[in-house]
């Protein structure tokens, strides 16, 4: 059996790259990408351990979890459109407009 | 027995005020009169009821209306009902407070329906009525109340009318704005009087624990025992009380300027009751005066100091409404002089006498006033335009009037004379026996300051009627003048038939009115009726219309002459013209550096300190929120950065706590 330790290592080294991808990239569906990827490492890690404690409540919340970024996507790609249609780009750094 | 009814004198003027306030505009003038004068006629209504109940039953009978501060400690209780205390020497001022209102009401129908339109805002004859039953209602309160706190009320309530009244053409009176400075001068006059009613008050209850008068009266010999001192300077704060309302020095200074309200404000508030509350408030505390001697004799001096100097001023004005005011000081002089003596008697027949003869002088320089105001307006039209800078109370633009204004001119007769003293109208009674209260009372100082102030009261009353109603018209206006309707006589020949029947009162042998005190004041002494005094007061009375005669009478002013006086006083008279530069040398005392502490606490304290630290606050924010703003990049990014950092920091504080 494959240690946890792998797991969570793999799992902190996806959410690091997505926490790198949201703050380097500038392309908003890249971003949303990375956004996705950090998800996706949280549930690995939740998988790993019911797995490794032999329970069912990490593999339930993953669900739960895809199930909101699914929701979050179909919202966040609106925003995504909108933005496009107003700024006739998606380049987050032309999205300064609150600049203090 | 009506006693249950007491409270009604209260109501009935409040239901006239709001019956006026809420649908008068819809009335008319007549009905709005009508009101007005049916709810301080009612009110004077139950007052007669009440003294016929008190006649039967002259002990004092409290009437409870409702509970008005309860409040209960561990270290002293305050609790005051609204309760209308019904006994002689309330009802005795109910009676006059309703009686002579009712009266000037009815009287105000007719003058104010002039005088809106002479005024040129006929809208203001509602509030006018309005303000009228106002004072009504609280002057009730005043000398209905059963603690000194709901006197106060009622104290303040009357200084309120008074204000609003002073200033009822406010934005008249020299350089528009005169009336309104006459009526913010009565009201801070009266503030310092008031600060002395109100450390009274603080000091009668911690000295008493109460405010009740049965209380205080009723322990007042103890406590004077344990503590002489608090008694004194009870009595001593009263006293500056006292000489706002009542307009006696220092403070009188106000009730001069006082008569720039209309001519039945002047009769009513400045003449016949609110400035008579101080006389009421030390009868009232009589048993704290008796047993403070100092406090008495200081109140007699006042008084009597008072009645001279105020009289020694009215013999040189010109305003036949000035001189009144002058002589109501001087009288009111009088009225405390006796109620200081100790003579609470005497000092209320002198008020209530006073209140028929000086409501009524009053009443019929209004009516004089709007006489010649009728002529300024005649002769207006026929000469295309008026002098600009006519001014219908001036007697020197008057004379003559004795047969254009025929009734008038009697009772206005009738009332100097009463005023002057002349047996047997009621101001001889009265005054006679304040003068035989400071002979018997051994107060020989008194006596001669009153004496003085008798011989010039007739004097100057003497001179105001031969300038006014005898000689030549002096102007245009003054011949013109005409007559006013019955609406404005028939209360004057009322008034002139109190004051001409007003001494049977009190007649000297028989003392009605002193019997009928003596039930709420104890120890009373009647005042016995000594002859050569009363000789000699009339001697001086006829010597001072005699003198006015030779002076005014034998050879009438001209138009344009001086003053005949002026010649042979002086200087004294330029002294008395010039109303001893009173006003000047507050100005100089009190106003000046009030001003300069004013001037001084706005510009350098408020705007350099007050202001500044406020300012400064501001522009610290400013600063501080340029310097936090350059955080809000508008980069996503670098707000991710900030949310991992957070994280972070949490993280690291679970692991590592």
């Amino acid at each position: 059996m494959v240690p946890l330790s792998y797991y969570l290592m793999l799992s902190a080294v996806m959410f690091f790259l997505g926490v790198l991808g949201v703050m380097l990239r500038r392309n908003a569906i890249i971003i949303f990408m990375s956004l996705e990827l950090m998800f996706n490492a949280a549930n690995l890690a939740f998988v790993a351990f019911a797995l490794y404690y032999h329970s069912l409540s990490g593999q339930i919340f993953v669900f739960f979890v895809m199930t909101v970024a699914a929701a979050e996507v179909a919202v966040g790609l609106a925003l995504i459109v909108a933005i496009f249609r107003t700024k006739h780009s998606i380049n987050v750094d032309q999205l300064s407009s609150l600049k203090g | 027995m009506y006693f249950n009814l007491a409270p009604w004198v209260i109501i009935f003027p409040l239901i006239g005020m709001v019956v006026n306030l809420l649908v008068g505009k819809r009335l008319g003038e007549i009905g709005i009169g009508a009101i007005a004068s049916l709810a301080a006629g009612l009110s004077f209504g139950v007052a007669v009821l009440l003294a016929f109940s008190l006649a039967a039953h002259p002990e004092a009978v409290t009437v409870q209306v409702a509970e008005w501060i309860p409040i209960y400690t561990p270290l002293g209780n305050l609790a005051l009902s609204w309760a209308v205390r019904v006994d002689t020497l309330s009802v005795t001022m109910m009676l006059v407070v309703a009686g002579v209102g009712t009266l000037i009401h009815i009287y105000a129908i007719g003058y104010m329906h002039q005088d809106v339109r002479h005024n040129g805002d006929p809208g203001r004859f509602r509030r006018f009525f309005v303000y009228m039953n106002l004072f009504i209602l609280a002057m009730m309160v005043l000398v209905s109340a059963d603690n000194y706190l709901m006197t106060f009320v009622g104290w303040e309530g009357v200084g309120l009318c008074s204000y609003l009244l002073i200033g009822f053409w406010f934005e008249k009176g020299q350089d528009g704005i005169g009336n309104a400075k006459a009526a913010k001068k009565a009201f801070i006059a009266n503030r310092v009087g008031d600060f002395g009613f109100l450390i009274a008050m603080f000091l009668i209850f911690s000295a008493f624990g109460s405010l009740r008068f049965e209380d205080i009266f009723s322990r007042a010999a103890q406590v004077a025992q344990a503590q002489p001192g608090i008694i004194l300077a009870i009595t001593l704060f009263m006293l500056l009380a006292v000489t706002g309302k009542s307009a006696q020095l220092p403070l009188y200074v106000w009730l001069p300027d006082a008569m720039a309200g209309p001519t039945p404000v002047s009769a009513l508030i400045h003449a016949a009751t609110m400035v008579t509350a101080g006389v009421y408030l030390v009868a009232r505390s009589n048993a704290l005066y008796s047993l403070a001697p100092v406090a008495q004799n200081t109140v007699a001096w006042v008084g009597a100091a008072t009645a001279l100097f105020a009289a020694t001023i009215a013999v040189a004005q010109y305003d036949i409404k000035k001189v009144l005011a002058y002589s109501t000081i001087s009288q009111l002089g009088f009225m405390v002089a006796a109620v200081g003596m100790g003579a609470f008697a005497a000092g209320m027949f002198h008020l209530v006498t006073h209140a028929f003869f000086k409501g009524l002088l009053f009443l019929s320089a209004g009516s004089v006033i709007q006489g010649v105001e009728h002529g300024e307006k005649h002769t207006g039209a026929a000469h295309g335009s008026a002098e600009a800078s006519f001014d219908p109370q001036d007697m020197r633009n008057m004379g003559g009037l004795r047969s254009r204004m025929k009734v008038t001119f009697w009772v206005y007769l009738a009332g100097a004379l009463a005023l002057a003293g002349i047996f047997p109208l009621a101001g001889f009674f009265s005054k006679d026996e304040i003068l035989a209260e400071a002979m018997q009372l051994n107060q020989p100082g008194v006596l001669v300051f009153l004496v003085l102030a008798a011989f010039l009261t007739a004097f100057y009353m003497g001179r105001q009627v031969f300038m006014v109603f005898f000689g030549k018209a002096r102007s245009d206006p003054a011949a013109h003048a005409q007559e006013n309707p019955p609406l404005m006589t028939l209360p004057l020949v009322a008034l002139a038939v109190l004051s001409v029947i007003g001494g049977a009162l009190n007649l000297p042998g028989v003392h009605t009115l002193e019997t009928w005190l003596e039930h709420t004041i104890g120890g009373l002494q009647p005042a016995e009726f000594i002859l050569p005094l009363a000789l000699l007061a009339l001697a001086v009375a006829l010597l001072g219309i005699f003198l006015a005669w030779s002076l005014y009478g034998r050879s009438p002013l001209k138009h344009g002459q001086v003053d005949p006086l002026s010649k042979t006083l002086g200087p004294v008279f330029r002294g008395m013209e010039r109303k001893w530069w009173v006003d000047e040398f507050y100005g100089k005392l009190v106003i000046g550096p009030y001003h300069a502490l004013a001037g001084l606490l706005a510009q350098p304290v408020d705007q350099g300190v007050i202001d500044a630290a406020g300012n400064g606050l501001g522009t610290l924010t400013q600063g501080l929120s340029a310097w936090l703003r350059r955080v809000q990049t508008g980069f996503v990014r670098s707000y991710a950065l900030a949310v991992l950092a957070g994280g972070v920091v949490i993280l690291a504080y679970i692991i590592f706590r």
